[in-house]
């Protein structure tokens, strides 16, 4: 980016609540079946049909709103955003607007500018604010390819229609494509730890918009936004961004003006395209619901929600990094998913060693999770088990390298340590005869380290201790082996 | 079994003495149809085979010692703008004109839970926005008192099949007036009840703050037994009331001794056709001989009712319909080649006049830069009107008032003046603003012979008061009339 521009940012996130049923009907709101079989007449927008508000959809919402800061109004009003689209059935939207479900968030997080590996350059934590998060239904949609009659036709499938979703509209207070992709990422984190979305982009459940301007570093006037759509994966967020942004700092140092319109991210040709100007902009008529009464939430009701929230990523990644003292990268994988840092805390406890703990989680782990294709949810070895293998490296009962072996062959089986090392031949010899005919024929080995050893130079111990482990294949008992060592060489 | 005048009460005392059966009262019903619904096009379908059918099974059910539930065997006819089930359900639009709901409203499936038999779904201004029933695409009803004129609107229908004994009861929609207008039209009783007292589930929405079904009949007894079936909260519509539902026919004493009646002194103003103004006056004073308590209330906003009608009104519509875009169901322009020709086409060709009228009203008044002058305006005009009948209902238990200006007037006289034809509603609109029940009662005739009605308003969720002095008028003061057809 030109060093005397700056740009401005602000983003507008749909994510799609995992409630079981519809926002305003029972129909199922989980998608796969065939199109439009997921429909009843609320939902089909039939006349006569009437909305009735999911519960599910007001506790999902609360637990997203409590969890990016946000101040929840006890009573909020739904509003009816009136378009027409064939994959809008009712001919409006129902939404909130002048009465939202919650207002006045922030969160605040660790963020980087990146070098061009794509590493972070340095991590700073800033606060990003949070204009309102409000509660909305999706509509369906439309299918122009691949069905009998595409050539002349288009389909529509309603199953996503009557979707619930919440829109999480941010202050402007992105100034750069990095930072923006940091906070998306942060609230996709944020929205699975609180169990309310699966966040999952491709297939449509967090979906985002972004309007960009740019002006004179250090100007107060904001410059003419355009709005970007389409930007559904974090590699589309940050590149139509830049793109976007150098787009606008160009045509202005050529003299050109920047008009008010919605652009559409090509990703093939790394472009975006402009998709409706200002004069084509909807006039929404916006209007209160009259068939919904107004969403009242108590007190009590609030605070009953917070408290099965859990905690959240970034106090949970302050937490570890702290606690277990952690590098900001380490802290931020483990936190990664709340199944992730669970799982890293619950070895850590079996293990009683954070620090190695956090190291074979975050190498061998994650290289067996990523070859394996699967996620931390999926992980074959249990955390205990975990543990207990980075307890026996950490007390040299095994070495590092048998324990990357070790690590494999559970992963591959599900079997506990303990068993393998049984299994694999690398159990320790505890049997004190054996560790003496092993302890004796290291010493006649080393007749002259013996002779230095007799002489008082008592360094050497260590020297006998590590060509004993060296003889047995690092099999024998630490302990075992000192006590005979010793009894042997002060003989 | 004689149609004319059958109310509930005779019909199923005919059913107890075996004078009579259902499947005989609903053949002797669809015979009536046949013969006079050329002339008075009340319906629009007639579900005659499904209704003999379920005549006879209610017939075996009586014979092996049923009960008579409520409305046990009752023709009853519904506003085509009701959802039945598999029946085609119009509107009175040419855009509904092949529209088989999947499902049927509540309202339907209460009355038929309580025994009633569906005859046929009947005609009304399309979408129930008019006041005279000449705005259906299917052509005008006729009034059955006198054809030249018009039945009222928008449950002309509905009023008229009840007037002429094509059902013994009927069900209409109320949003302006649009059950007690074509009521007093008729000659016969229509009770718009309270907002959320029934459920709109299935009732195709005009304006949804103040659509409310309501029943037509012809007496206030057998509106009391219809209300009883269909109010009630419906977890399908988040705005029915969860107040308990009394008993309603207990209610009916036929003793109004002390009533107070509140008579608005803006009621009596100029515009109120003069024998509309005697008949009311003499009605005022058959209360008084009954025992009530005439006294003089104030409704000091009335006159911004109208302007804040058509303005809550038409927004509330012009989003309603927006679903009728030949995308999913009903009519679709077949000439339209781009997505915007097809929305614009079929909407066009799909929709009459006034309909379209006030869709434009409500997309403007919507609009931004203008919602604040007028539909936020509007909202606050409401808030006011409610403050003068909650003031009122401090001196009164009852208001009592014209239910339209005018007689029914003659087919094709205010067609060309929309504004003229809104004033006919310049009586019941502010019930539905402000959410209150009111009943059109008949109340005489003009020297011509066409009916008058007397409305009755109570405060929210007083219907049984309306009912009970409604009942208690009709007692004493019954009209004993019928339409010469
Ligand atoms: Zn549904």
């Amino acid at each position: 980016m030109d060093k005397d521009f700056e740009a401005v940012i602000g983003l507008e996130i749909h994510a799609q609540l995992k409630t079981r049923t519809k926002i305003f009907c029972t129909c199922s709101a989980i998608f796969g079946g065939e199109p439009n079989s997921d429909t009843c007449p609320v939902c089909l927008g039939l006349p006569g049909a009437l909305p009735v508000l999911n519960k599910e959809v007001v506790s999902m919402a609360t637990k997203a709103a409590l969890a990016l800061n946000l101040h929840i109004n006890h009573e909020s009003i739904f509003a009816r955003k009136n378009y027409f689209y064939p994959d809008l059935p009712k001919g409006y939207q129902i939404s909130q607007y002048d009465r939202p479900f919650s207002e006045r968030g922030w969160v605040e997080i660790p963020t980087s500018e990146r070098d061009e590996q794509g590493r972070a350059v340095e991590w700073k934590k800033k606060r990003f604010h949070i204009t309102r998060l409000h509660i909305e239904e999706d509509a369906g949609k439309s299918i122009h390819d691949g069905m009998p009659q595409s050539a002349t036709k288009s389909y529509v499938n309603l199953n996503r229609s009557g979707v619930p979703l919440v829109e999480i509209v941010s202050e402007p207070d992105f100034r750069s494509s990095w930072e923006a992709y940091d906070y998306v990422q942060y609230l996709r984190k944020t929205l699975l730890y609180a169990g309310v979305c699966d966040g999952n982009m491709e297939e449509g459940s967090l979906r985002c918009d972004a309007n960009v301007s740019v002006r004179l570093r250090g100007a107060e006037k904001f410059g003419t936004k355009a709005e970007i759509k389409n930007l559904n994966s974090f590699r589309f967020l940050q590149k139509a961004l830049d793109y976007e942004i150098d787009r606008q700092i160009k045509t202005i140092k050529e003299g050109g003006k920047i008009t008010q319109e919605t652009r559409l991210w090509n990703d093939k040709e790394g472009k975006t395209y402009v998709m409706r100007s200002k004069e084509e902009a909807h006039d929404y008529r916006y209007f209160p619901e009259p068939d919904l009464p107004p969403l009242t939430v108590s007190t009590q009701y609030i605070e009953d929600i917070s408290q099965h929230l859990p905690e959240l990523p970034e106090a949970r990644r302050e937490r570890l990094q702290h606690l277990y003292e952690l590098t900001m990268e380490e802290s931020m994988l483990l936190t990664q998913t709340k199944e992730m840092a669970d799982y890293y805390e619950q070895v850590t406890e079996a293990s009683g060693n954070a620090r190695l703990a956090a190291n074979w989680v975050l190498s061998e782990l994650l290289r067996e999770l990523k070859n394996a294709g699967k996620e931390i949810t999926e992980c074959p070895v249990t955390a205990r088990d975990f543990g207990d293998l980075v307890k026996l490296i950490a007390d040299n009962t095994i070495s590092g390298k048998m324990g990357k072996e070790v690590f494999e062959k559970m992963f591959q089986t599900g079997k506990s340590p303990q068993l393998l090392i049984e299994e694999l031949g690398l159990k320790q010899i505890t049997d004190p005869a054996e560790i003496e005919s092993i302890v004796k024929t290291v010493v006649a080995a080393n007749p002259k380290q013996f002779e230095q050893y007799k002489q008082g130079k008592q360094a050497l111990f260590g020297f006998f201790v590590g060509q004993v482990m060296k003889a047995s294949q690092g099999k024998v008992n630490p302990q075992l082996t000192n006590d005979i060592l010793k009894k042997i060489l002060d003989a | 079994m004689e149609l004319v005048g059958l109310t509930v009460d005779k019909f199923h005392s005919a059913l107890k003495s075996g004078e009579t059966t259902v499947e005989a009262v609903c053949k002797a019903t669809f015979d009536r149809i046949e013969k006079l619904n050329p002339d008075l096009n009340v319906y629009l379908t007639v579900t005659k085979d499904s209704a003999l059918e379920r005549a006879r099974q209610l017939d075996q059910q009586l014979a092996a010692g049923a009960e008579l539930s409520p409305l046990f065997g009752v023709p009853t006819a519904i506003k085509d703008n009701i959802c039945t089930k598999d029946v085609r359900t119009t509107c009175a639009s040419k855009i509904l004109d092949t529209f088989k709901p999947p499902y049927s409203a509540t309202v339907v499936e209460r009355l038929e839970a309580a025994g009633a038999v569906v005859v046929g779904k009947a005609n009304c201004d399309e979408f129930a926005m008019g006041s005279s029933n000449e705005n259906s695409a299917y052509g005008s009803v006729r009034n059955p008192w006198n054809l030249e004129h018009v039945p009222g609107g928008s449950s002309g229908g509905s009023a008229a099949a009840v007037a002429a004994d094509l059902c013994i009861v009927a069900l209409g929609s109320d949003t302006g007036g649009s059950v007690r207008e074509p009521a007093s039209f008729c000659g016969v009783t229509g009770l718009k009840p309270t907002y959320g007292r029934v459920s709109r589930y299935g009732l195709v929405a005009f304006g949804s703050s103040l659509d409310q079904v309501g029943p037509i009949s012809k007496n206030a007894a057998d509106s009391a037994r219809v209300l009883g079936v269909i109010a009630g909260r419906d977890w399908h519509d988040s705005t029915s009331s969860e107040i308990s539902v009394p008993d309603y026919l207990a209610a009916l004493t036929g003793d109004i001794k002390g009533l107070k009646l509140g008579v608005p002194k803006e009621a009596f103003v100029e515009g109120l056709h003069p024998e509309v103004k005697a008949r009311i006056q003499e009605s005022i004073k058959n209360f008084e001989s009954l025992g009530a308590e005439i006294v003089e209330v104030s409704l000091p906003h009335s006159e911004y009712a109208i302007a804040d009608y058509y303005i809550i009104a038409t927004a509330e519509a012009s989003s309603n319909l927006a679903r009728y875009d030949g995308v999913k169901y009903g009519f679709r322009d077949a000439d339209a080649k781009t997505l915007q020709e097809m929305y614009k086409k079929t909407r066009d060709h799909g929709f009459g006049s006034e309909v379209k009228r006030r869709i434009m009203l409500g997309t403007y008044v919507l609009s931004s830069g203008y919602y604040d002058a007028y539909y936020l305006k509007a909202q606050k005009i409401r808030t006011i009107l409610e403050q003068d009948f909650r003031k009122a209902f401090e001196a009164c238990d009852l208001i009592v008032m014209p239910t339209a200006p005018v007689p029914p007037f003659k087919l094709g006289e205010k067609t060309d003046d929309p504004l003229a034809m809104y004033l006919a509603d310049i009586y019941t609109v502010t019930i539905n603003l402000v959410g209150v029940p009111g009943i059109s009662i008949p109340s005489g005739f003009t020297s011509d012979g066409l009916p008058i009605g007397c409305q009755l308003i109570a405060p929210h969720f007083e219907e049984a008061r309306l009912l009970q002095a409604a009942d208690a008028y009709e007692r004493s003061y019954p009209s004993n009339r019928y339409p010469n057809i």
